[in-house]
């Protein structure tokens, strides 16, 4: 049975979807033209002239060329791989209680999905409040130790609260993807086991792990992607350090919307930007060649 | 090799009771098979003795040594899954291998003890492949091997037989049996297969709702069974019954209206009782109609076996299964006489469901009525 509706005249489906066209146009395709006229050009440096600069690559350049840059991309990378670490271990340690049951797990597998439905800059303003040195939760550590926790003064404690925030936020999307994927794998194989002598921990690792592979692989390049270059990580970082202190969490996707709209170095911001859709492309043909065949969705 | 006791075990989920007070005792190198209809709780009661299921009441034992709250590993025993529960990830070797890696076995020792295992299941040429390459007969074989590579003192089967076609399940059960005879480990079975369940066991034990119907060999279930579901169960095809009242002089009850004779000992002592009469199929002889002391019986269908045939008459409503032999040919829709021999009448009790001359009948607990699961 074909049952397909056939439109005759052009103009009501185009005009069913022009909002999301409009929207779309404004929003994304504008703004990406604009990028490619920012990265290739230059403002003269008192304005005036209306006419914009082609300088080629001289923008990327210069962005290349600056040190601060390059610690934002190893900071970036220190973050995505910490952050992505902590959250799938905590996600699978967690999964696994679950799995096996334990008491209230019902409750906990409902409760862990929740962070991940909180926008990211909500997560980093009530992380502020709770990780804040001198009123927040977090403040009675410091009455045992001066500055035992002070992420507005310590480099590296600025950088374990966003990594803190991020994990906390992801952990219950890759719970819920561990949780289904071990609720796959058919009970008898961890009671052959069992029968086998194995203990819990020994079932993880033997059975459970390997059976999982594809998922957390899935995951695996999922998160990093976000963590990278992710919206996700922007919101945080903006309401908790802002970048600081002295640059310490200034990681690549917060350093490029400071930089244009702070820094007013709109073909820096822009160059920059470019090269992180560079490798977004890259993360994303990483998952579409490698991760896609892999993972059976079931 | 070890004694298996199990003292007054029952199992409960949440309200539903699976196991009513279950009581039993394994020998030493025996092959046990738990047979019943699927719900009858043979499963749990494996997989409590394999310590997969906890104990809600009651004791079990290996070899003299309550084992209730031991893990499955420091039980002793191996146990074949019904759907094999091969780890997918491995291949053969190391499938078969585990419990010995765990252990912690010697690689060299591992690998010497595999290659033997292998040759006993008949595995040598597989040991590269992953499960997903193998056939159904070769998985069941890799998990064969892995149950008796740590030479366990109890062989535990859950219906290892019912994912194989016919014609394999036969192979594998004699195959089963050799094994059995060679490594003479207590071996426990379950299935719900009936023919499965008579060639193997040494001990047969028949389960219902929960409860043990009957413990015996099999020829002993065969004959005598203890209660009409036994009767029914045990068999094919299955037992013939109807229902009636022992005639007032004992000696013979009647059906469709004519006299059918049993054991008037036993008729004697149990003159008026209301009865279910129940004569296998093997047993019953079509005779041409008129012939003395025959029922006229309508020849409903028959079932071609090639070496016999199965005959399905009707008396008044009541439908038989009549085996005849293979030089016995009947119309359908002729009139045939159906005999009935008085020694081979199995006479139950309508109101418990107990055989009548079951002896001493003050142990006997009545048939259960309530329904589990």
């Amino acid at each position: 049975m074909n049952k397909r509706a056939v439109f005759k005249s052009w103009w009501l489906p185009v005009l069913f979807a022009l909002p999301q066209l409009l929207l779309i146009l404004f929003f994304f395709y504008w703004p990406a033209i604009s990028v490619f006229n920012w990265a290739f050009t230059l403002e003269p440096a008192f304005g005036g002239a209306g006419e914009r600069l082609f300088v080629g690559f001289d923008n990327f350049r210069d962005v290349f060329a600056d040190s601060e840059y390059w610690r934002s991309v190893s900071l970036s990378l220190f973050f995505a791989f910490t952050a992505t670490g902590l959250s799938m271990f905590i996600a699978f340690i967690l999964a696994i209680c679950v799995d096996r049951q334990l008491k209230g797990s019902s409750l906990f597998r409902f409760f862990y999905i929740w962070p991940y439905a909180i926008a990211a800059p909500a997560v980093g303003l009530a992380f502020r409040f709770i990780f804040a040195p001198e009123s927040g939760l977090i403040a009675v550590v410091n009455t045992w130790s001066p500055d035992l926790w002070n992420p507005a003064k310590y480099g590296s404690h600025a950088m374990i609260l966003v990594i803190i925030c991020f994990a906390w936020k992801w952990i219950g999307y890759n719970f819920i993807f561990m949780t289904a994927g071990l609720q796959s794998i058919p009970r008898s194989l961890l009671e052959a086991s069992s029968m086998d002598g194995s203990g819990p921990v020994r079932r993880a690792l033997d059975i459970q792990i390997p059976l999982l592979a594809p998922t957390l692989f899935f995951l695996l390049v999922l998160n990093l992607t976000e963590s990278f270059v992710g919206p996700d990580t922007y919101g945080i970082v903006d309401l908790t350090t802002e970048g600081g202190p002295n640059k310490a969490t200034d990681v690549m996707v917060y350093r490029i919307v400071s930089e244009a709209f702070r820094g007013l170095n709109y073909s820096g911001a822009a160059a920059q930007s470019l090269v992180l859709i560079g490798l977004i492309m890259v993360f994303t043909f990483i998952q579409f060649r490698f991760v896609e065949r892999r993972v059976h969705y079931k | 090799m070890a004694e298996i006791g199990i003292k007054d075990v029952r199992k409960t989920y949440g309200s539903t009771q699976i196991l009513h007070g279950v009581d039993l005792n394994f020998k030493s190198g025996e092959f046990v098979v738990i047979l019943g209809p699927s719900g009858c709780g043979k499963s749990t009661l494996l997989r409590m003795i394999a310590g997969l299921e906890e104990i809600t009441s009651g004791e079990i034992s290996i070899d003299g040594k309550v084992v209730n709250n031991l893990e499955p590993r420091d039980r002793g025993c191996s146990m074949v899954f019904q759907n094999y529960a091969l780890y997918p990830h491995m291949n053969v070797a190391a499938n078969i291998g585990y419990a010995l890696k765990v252990a912690g076995v010697p690689r060299a020792e591992r690998d010497r003890r595999i290659a033997e295992t292998a040759k006993i299941v008949g595995l040598e040429e597989l040991l590269d492949r992953k499960p997903a390459q193998l056939s159904g007969g070769q998985r069941q074989r890799v998990a064969m091997g892995r149950a008796i590579i740590r030479e366990p003192k109890v062989f535990l089967f859950d219906e290892p037989l019912s994912n194989l076609d016919a014609k394999l399940r036969v192979q594998m059960r004699v195959e089963i049996r050799r094994l059995h005879k060679r490594l003479s480990a207590t071996s426990v079975f379950v299935t719900h297969d009936q023919v499965e369940a008579m060639t193997l066991a040494d001990k047969l034990i028949v389960m219902n709702k929960g409860h043990v119907e009957q413990v015996g060999t099999p020829l002993e279930i065969y004959h005598r069974p203890r209660t009409r579901f036994v009767g029914t169960f045990i068999g094919s095809p299955a037992m013939n019954f109807f229902d009636t009242t022992i005639a007032a002089g004992g000696d013979h009850v009647l059906l469709d209206g004519i006299v059918q004779a049993i054991d008037p000992v036993l008729g004697g002592q149990n003159a008026g009782t209301a009865v279910s009469v129940g004569i296998r199929p093997e047993h019953c002889r079509l005779v041409p109609a008129g012939t003395v002391n025959s029922v006229p019986a309508n020849v409903d269908f028959i079932e071609e076996l090639g070496s016999g045939r199965i005959v399905h008459v009707e008396i008044d409503g009541l439908s038989f299964a009549v085996s005849v032999e293979e030089d016995q040919f009947f119309e359908q829709g002729a009139v045939a006489g159906l005999q009935l021999p008085s020694e081979h009448i199995h006479l139950f009790s309508q109101e418990t469901g107990l055989r009548l001359d079951d002896a001493p009948a003050a142990t006997r607990q009545p048939a259960p009525k309530t329904v589990a699961a």
